[in-house]
């Protein structure tokens, strides 16, 4: 059987990913991705946990992750599309009007 | 207690007017002005009919009075005052006195304040004054009454201050509330040391406590609720040193002149010595300062009266003189003669005044009685009631003025409380009332008119009534008022024939057991007391005598004042060239108001711009506020920083902050 550590080194991995991607990236599309990365690290070891516990909680977490990741990347490529639609660019950078 | 009165709900007096007040007030502008007045006359006149009716109901009942409660208004451990009207004899006569005087002057003015802008605000003031005067006549304790009291001041402020656009007449409201508030502050603590003391506010519970208490034979408690009581009372009925702001009120319409400034509200201050004549008689030395001041404020009212050439000021500085003798009167205990005397006075001051108003209508507004003159011919019937007015306030047999005025000096003179001073004083203030009187009836109405067509009327007038030409006789909705208080400035003295007004106010006055001998003035109101009984004849007989002497020095003023302005015009001006200094001094009325205002005013206007504004308020407090925003403001320009806009910067310190987090749960997992 595969050891526990394995699993979450891989979601730390999948995580840590996610996380550079989102700090370094300047394309709303490419951070966007980058959170989606993030979260599957963080059902990886739901379930990883899950399976070692045998319990359903975990499982039940990570639909609700993904349920919401859905409904996240429904509004979230709604207003990307709007960004572009008004600012003609996807850098964050750029979008910054909130900024005092 | 089982008998049943056919009518008895008290409660409808004072909220009638408040009814019209609220009507006009509320809807008054979109309603034509027949209107308007029709309101303000029925909602006065039914009050006045009801008030009626609970005369006739109490004197006819077997009570003295009548205590009606109709809710609670504040409960505060063993502290209550409710909301309760009590109707007595001294309270009857003031309901009577307010709505009957006060329907006539709404009559009056329905006609005078025709051609006046703002004439729902002006029924809408006078109909809320009403209100408050009557709340503070039926009121059955001392913090309702204060309502009242407080109530009637600020509808006197926005009547001085009805033509508003006037700075004088602005000026003169914010006067007249202000000297009123030091006054109300003395009557605040009165109150205050009431309730600590007897633990009530409620007239029937103090006057039954009191019972227990002999005079106080120094100054004690009782002494001092009568004197913060005798400040309220002088800032309310305008005696020394508070009387200041009365002759400036003549600001407002003629009208609220009569009404408050004349009739009703300025005697408040009357009623409530009346009112308190149970801690009052029980306490000598405030009594005496009662007495003391009323005295004053009547003989140096009335020499500022001699030399005053404004219709309408004369006839404040008579009122404030008659108050003077109220005052007097209450001072000593003789509070039915005072209250006579306010009644009397009601009746033939508001007819003076209201007089003057017409004179005034029928001249485009010239108020300067130098200006006048012969205007018998031109308006007869306000000559007459003029001159039934001036025959009552002189004191002329057998008018009201007489037999109310006779009283107070014989009071004075013969009271246990009273001495020979008080009654030598009124005296001689009794002649100089009746001199300038007549002195403003012969300028005004007899002579030649000295008015004439040269713009009279843009010069000085407080009422701007724009008519040109002749003088005219006013309309009768003016001139029936004016007769029917000429009646009862008439026969309203006939009450006091035989004492009977005297025994009326019994019920009211309480007497006191038990003096204390070791007081003078006790020990004199003994010896007086027994002399009285003894020389009961030779009493009988002095009165009359000094009844013969007032009726003489009413006549004696008369024939001054008609030597001098109809026999002799030209002596005046010689007399008073001749007397220069003096008459300069009581010309600017003893310079009284310029002491106020450098001693008091100047000071108390640089300790506040200087001190509390400049000082306490900009540097102290907005200090303390602009302080706290520079700091707020400072620490956030370093914190907002943060805020750069960068959605990845934030992610950045969120994962770091996740990270930070996650390595402290890693090490305390360890350890």
């Amino acid at each position: 059987m595969i050891p526990i550590s394995w699993y979450l080194l891989l979601s730390a991995f999948l995580f840590a990913c996610g996380v550079i991607g989102f700090l370094t990236k300047r394309n709303i599309i490419t951070l966007f991705m980058s959170i989606e990365l993030m979260l599957n690290g963080v059902n990886l070891s739901f379930i990883a946990f899950a399976t070692r516990l045998q319990t359903l909680d975990g499982h039940i977490f990570v639909f609700f992750v993904m349920v919401v990741a859905a409904a996240e990347a429904a509004v979230g490529l709604a207003i990307i599309i709007s960004v572009y639609r008004t600012r003609e660019t996807l850098n964050v950078d750029r979008v910054n009007l909130l900024k005092l | 207690m089982t008998i049943t009165l056919p009518f008895w709900q008290p409660w409808l007096i004072p909220i009638l007017p408040l009814i019209g007040a609220l009507l006009n007030g509320l809807f008054g502008r979109k309603l034509p002005q027949k209107l308007v007045s029709g309101i303000a006359l029925f909602f006065t006149g039914a009050s006045f009919v009801v008030a009626l009716a609970h005369a006739w109901v109490l004197v006819s009942s077997p009570y003295a009075m009548l205590e009606t409660k109709y809710g609670t208004w504040i409960t505060a451990g063993n502290f209550h005052a409710d909301f309760a009207l009590l109707v007595d004899h001294l309270s009857l006569i003031m309901m009577l006195v307010v709505t009957g005087v006060g329907f006539l002057i709404h009559v009056y003015a329905t006609a005078y304040m025709e051609h006046e802008g703002g004439y729902y605000r002006f029924f809408t003031y006078l109909n809320l004054f009403m209100f408050f005067m009557l709340v503070l006549v039926l009121a059955n304790n001392y913090l309702l009454m204060f309502v009242g009291w407080e109530g009637v001041g600020l509808a006197s402020y926005l009547l001085i201050g009805f033509y508003f656009r006037k700075d004088s007449a602005a000026n003169a409201g914010k006067k007249a509330f202000i000297t009123n508030r030091v006054g109300d502050f003395g009557f605040l603590i009165a109150l205050f040391l009431l309730i600590q003391h007897f633990g009530t506010v409620r007239y029937t519970q103090v006057n039954d406590i009191l019972t227990h208490f002999g005079t106080e034979p120094n100054a004690g408690f009782l002494t001092a609720i009568g004197l913060l009581m005798l400040v309220g009372a002088c800032g309310k009925s305008a005696q020394i040193p508070l009387f200041v702001w009365l002759p400036d009120a003549m600001e407002g319409p003629t009208p609220v002149s009569a009404l408050i400034h004349a009739a009703t509200m300025v005697t408040a201050g009357v009623y409530m010595v009346a009112r308190s004549n149970a801690i009052f008689t029980r306490a000598p030395l405030a009594l005496l300062a009662v007495a003391i001041i009323g005295t004053l404020t009547s003989f140096f009212a009335a020499t500022i009266g001699i030399t005053q050439t404004d219709i309408k000021r004369v006839l404040a500085y008579s009122t404030v003189s008659q108050l003077g003798y109220m005052f007097m009167a209450a001072g000593v205990a003789a509070y039915s003669a005072s209250v006579f005397h306010l009644m009397t006075h009601a009746f033939f001051k508001a007819l003076l005044f209201l007089g003057a108003g017409s004179v005034i209508h029928g001249i485009a507004g010239e108020q300067d009685m130098r200006k006048m003159g012969g205007l018998r011919k031109y308006m007869p019937w306000t000559f007459g009631v003029m001159l039934i007015a001036t025959l009552a306030i002189a004191g002329i047999p057998p008018l009201a003025g007489f037999w109310s005025k006779d009283e107070i000096l014989w009071q004075a003179y013969s009271s246990p409380f009273g001495s020979k001073i008080f009654w030598a004083v009124g005296a001689i203030t009794a002649f100089m009332t009746s001199f300038y009187m007549f002195r403003l009836l012969f300028m005004t109405f007899f002579g030649e008119y000295r008015g004439g067509n040269d713009n009279a009327h843009n010069t000085h007038h407080a009422d701007a009534h724009g008519h040109h030409g002749t003088p005219h006789e006013s309309p009768w909705m003016m001139l029936s008022p004016l007769v029917l208080l000429a009646v009862l400035s008439i026969v309203g003295g006939f009450v006091g024939i035989g004492n009977r007004f005297e025994h009326f106010m019994d019920p009211v006055i309480q007497k006191v057991e038990e003096p204390h001998t070791s007081n003078l003035e006790s020990a004199l109101a003994i010896a007086a007391a027994d002399s009285k009984s003894e020389e009961h004849a030779e009493n009988k007989g002095l009165e009359t005598a000094l009844m013969g002497v007032s009726v003489a020095i009413a006549f004696a003023g008369l024939a001054l004042a008609w030597f001098l302005y109809i026999a002799r015009p030209e002596l005046p001006a010689k007399i008073a060239a001749s007397l220069n200094g003096l008459y300069e001094l009581v010309l600017h009325k003893y310079w009284i108001d310029e002491l106020y205002s450098t001693v008091l005013i100047a000071p108390l206007l640089w300790f506040s711009r200087v001190v509390l504004w400049q000082t306490v308020d900009q540097k102290g407090i907005d200090g303390m506020v602009n302080e706290s925003a520079v700091a707020a403001r400072d620490v956030s320009a370093v914190v907002r920083q943060q805020q750069s806009g960068l959605v990845r910067s934030y992610a950045g310190w969120i994962a770091a902050g996740a990270a930070v987090v996650v390595a402290y749960m890693v090490w305390m997992g360890t350890r």
